[in-house]
């Protein structure tokens, strides 16, 4: 095991990546010369060479489209978004031609795409810059999301990604780049649709995905101290496949359920969520089930008001206790 | 290392030291001396301004993308400076220049940098997201290219209504790969609107220089063509030069509704943003073979000077008093209060802003 960055880790799927299979190309702006906006596609092009990692102009429209396409003939590319918010430029590309080509083709043909880059709020670049459509587009059959929250998963489900053959948007947070944690050495995937209990507990499932999930083992961490509280925190991994046993078998045990995202609340990731838990596990549930999300208005730019926009650990904590009084 | 942008720049675009061939042209000959002060006043307060911001944004006072415009002034300073009560603007990101050119302050720009009330967005935008709507300046756009189709609107509202007006669209040279800005050149050709593109080259778009990005036809502006739109290339050192060209395309505009692509030849001299730490994709000797020969406030110091409408005492004023606001706007930002968590709801729909009877929706439109 190597404790590697959550930036590292992604950097160790693409390459494994590239080296397993020939088919792999990293795409996106600034990628190879550059070495990535966020550095995290860093030294591939030295490694690789150009033809594997190149450099695109500011076109999404056209790059993602063309890496459609070049997937449809058997191409694995990866295209790296600089933030998930200019996927809006491209999104009759993301959504009507790599979510519905398997389907209206009547499964003829697949469409092994991987779109990552970040799409995270918390940064202080006001409300263009920090979307999160994980829920969005996810709401579109044929279209798979995750959102890893640690260096491990980071790196299994990036994998797990490449070597999907449905389009496989993996969404990542700039916060947790730098974010360390304990890698395996030998090759291993996180299976799509497959959440994690990140932590153990009794009392009370928080169910996050994303730096939520960090978010929520912090104020798990008071729970227990300050009040005493077992909590056990779920993390999606995947939004869509969305793991519902794990989520369940978790409420049963509990009997009480917090959902922790860092969208807005309206049509967000916990509303399914929410409506999963009271429509197959009602009768287990003692307390209504809470949410807490980011407060429901465009990014605010001044960085104060933005983290209490956000969920953080106090608004967490709040809220918790809340569903458990 | 990426060829130098200066290579891209057509030879003829390099201002040759000494005068500029255009000071003679009749939109600057019919500046009048205080004019011409103003006009170097404003270009020396965006400069000030921009290397006040670098200090704060080095104090963490800042925080997010940081796009500064040191460089570039001759750019919004030519082209706005011509412009009348029926002429609007609208930019990308990079946007402090022409936002202090419109005549917006020190004080409300400094203070939407820290997030504060007194911003001019109050806070809610920061530095790619200004807006002064009363002063014909429409954004502050945080998505390249987004911008293009929005300005081909207001252009579109300007002929609707009947005035004799136009609107100013910049971009940079890497927005020019946009889909949006294509379609809108197509509309503003089509439909025979009052819009002026104006691409602001700078010659790399982030890390990448303009001939890695861009597939054109010996210039970007004259992509125009293939819309049949009029263009013009223009050096953006020379602030006369500026001002004589996009002069003409203004004249289009206005008399005939027509729109142009203008590519202004420009250069910045920071990173792409506070966050680029500009080591890997151009070489210091490019940055200071442009600072030392080109700067474009500079020449118009030294074009003033020389045309006797400055003095260095009063040159050394103008630059004093500019410095001095930009540090009392960087107070003015430092002790301002912040928006508070009520404000975050506010201003996302009209209607909760303007609650009565006016009112025509019903239901939940900001959730818990
Ligand atoms: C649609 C979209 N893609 C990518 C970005 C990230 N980005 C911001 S500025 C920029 C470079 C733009 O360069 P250019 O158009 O030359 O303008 P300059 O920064 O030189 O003024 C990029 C890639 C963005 N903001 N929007
Ligand atoms: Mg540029």
């Amino acid at each position: 095991m190597a404790v590697i960055s959550y930036r590292e880790a992604l950097r160790a799927a693409m390459r494994e990546e590239l080296k397993r299979d020939d088919k792999v190309v990293i795409m996106g702006e600034e990628v190879a010369q550059f070495n990535g906006a966020y550095k995290v596609t860093e030294g591939l092009l030295k490694e690789f060479g150009p033809k594997r990692i190149v450099d695109t102009p500011i076109s999404e429209a056209g790059f993602i489209g063309l890496g459609i396409g070049a997937s449809m003939l058997g191409i694995r590319p990866v295209m790296e978004l600089m933030f998930w918010s200019f996927s809006y430029v491209a999104f009759d590309q993301i959504v009507n031609n790599a979510g519905n080509i398997r389907y209206m083709s009547g499964g003829l043909i697949n469409c092994p795409i991987v779109i990552r880059g970040p799409a995270n709020g918390g940064t202080n670049v006001g409300a263009t810059h920090s979307h999160t459509p994980e829920a969005i587009l996810a709401s579109h059959p044929g279209i798979k999301v995750v959102c890893p929250a640690t260096p491990y998963d980071a790196k299994g489900l990036m994998k797990a990604a490449i070597r999907d053959n449905d389009p496989v948007y993996v969404m990542e947070n700039t916060i947790l780049y730098n974010d360390k944690g304990e890698v395996p050495d030998e090759d291993y995937i996180v299976p799509l649709g497959v959440a994690d209990v990140k932590r153990v507990g009794t009392d009370l499932t928080i169910v996050a995905h994303g730096r939520a999930v960090i978010t929520s083992l912090k104020a798990a961490e008071i729970l227990e101290k300050e009040h005493g509280v077992s909590v056990e925190v779920v993390d999606l991994r995947s939004i869509r496949p969305l793991d519902e046993e794990t989520i369940l078998a978790s409420v049963r045990k509990t009997h009480r359920a917090l959902l922790v995202e860092e969208n807005k609340p309206f049509c967000g990731v916990d509303a399914q969520v929410a409506y999963l838990i009271q429509s197959k596990a009602f009768d287990e549930l003692d307390a209504p089930i809470h949410r807490v999300s980011s407060i429901d208005a465009p990014q605010i730019y001044c960085k104060r008001m933005e983290d209490l926009q956000m969920p953080n650990v106090e608004r967490v904590v709040a809220e918790a206790l809340k569903v458990l009084a | 290392m990426a060829k130098p942008a200066v290579l891209t720049h057509p030879e003829s675009l390099k201002r040759p030291a000494g005068p500029s061939e255009y000071a003679k042209n009749p939109v600057n000959a019919s500046m009048s001396k205080a004019d011409k002060i103003a006009l170097y006043t404003k270009m020396a307060r965006i400069r000030h301004f921009e290397q006040r911001c670098i200090r704060i944004y080095q104090q963490g006072k800042i925080g997010g993308f940081l796009h500064l415009y040191v460089g570039q002034e001759a750019v919004a300073a030519g082209t706005i400076s011509l412009l009348g009560k029926h002429d609007h603007i609208i930019t990308g990101y990079r946007d402090h220049g022409h936002g202090l050119m419109v005549g917006m302050g020190m004080n409300e720009c400094m203070a939407e940098l820290t997030g504060r009330v007194t911003g001019c967005s109050q806070g809610k935008g920061g530095s790619m997201h200004y807006f002064a709507p009363d002063k014909n300046y429409w954004g502050g756009h945080g998505i390249v290219g987004g911008q293009a189709p929005l300005g081909t609107g207001l252009a579109y509202a300007v002929k609707y209504m009947g005035l004799k007006g136009s609107c100013l669209v910049y971009m940079g040279d890497g927005a020019v790969n946009q889909g949006a800005v294509h379609e809108a050149y197509n509309l503003a050709s089509l439909w025979d609107l009052p819009v002026i593109f104006v691409v602001e080259n700078n010659g790399y778009s982030m890390g990448t220089s303009q001939e890695r990005s861009t597939a054109h036809p010996g210039c970007l502006a004259k992509r125009a063509e293939g819309y049949n739109m009029a263009w013009d290339v223009i050096n953006g050192h020379d602030v006369y030069e500026v001002r004589a060209k996009t002069a003409i395309a203004l004249k289009r505009a206005h008399e005939e509704s027509k729109p142009t692509v203008l590519e202004i030849f420009t250069y910045r001299y920071f990173g792409h943003s506070m966050a680029d730490p500009d080591k890997t994709y151009r070489d210091k000797e490019e940055i200071k073979e442009y600072r030392e020969k080109k700067d474009p406030v500079l020449a118009f110091e030294q074009e003033l000077l020389s045309e006797k409408v400055l003095t260095p005492e009063l040159s050394l004023k103008i630059n004093e008093a500019a410095m001095a606001e930009a540090d009392k706007a960087a107070l003015f930002a430092d002790e301002s209060p912040d928006p508070t968590v009520a404000d975050i709801t506010k201003h996302i729909y009209w209607e909760e802003d303007n609650r009565g009877p006016k009112t025509t929706s019903r239901g939940t439109i900001i959730f818990e």
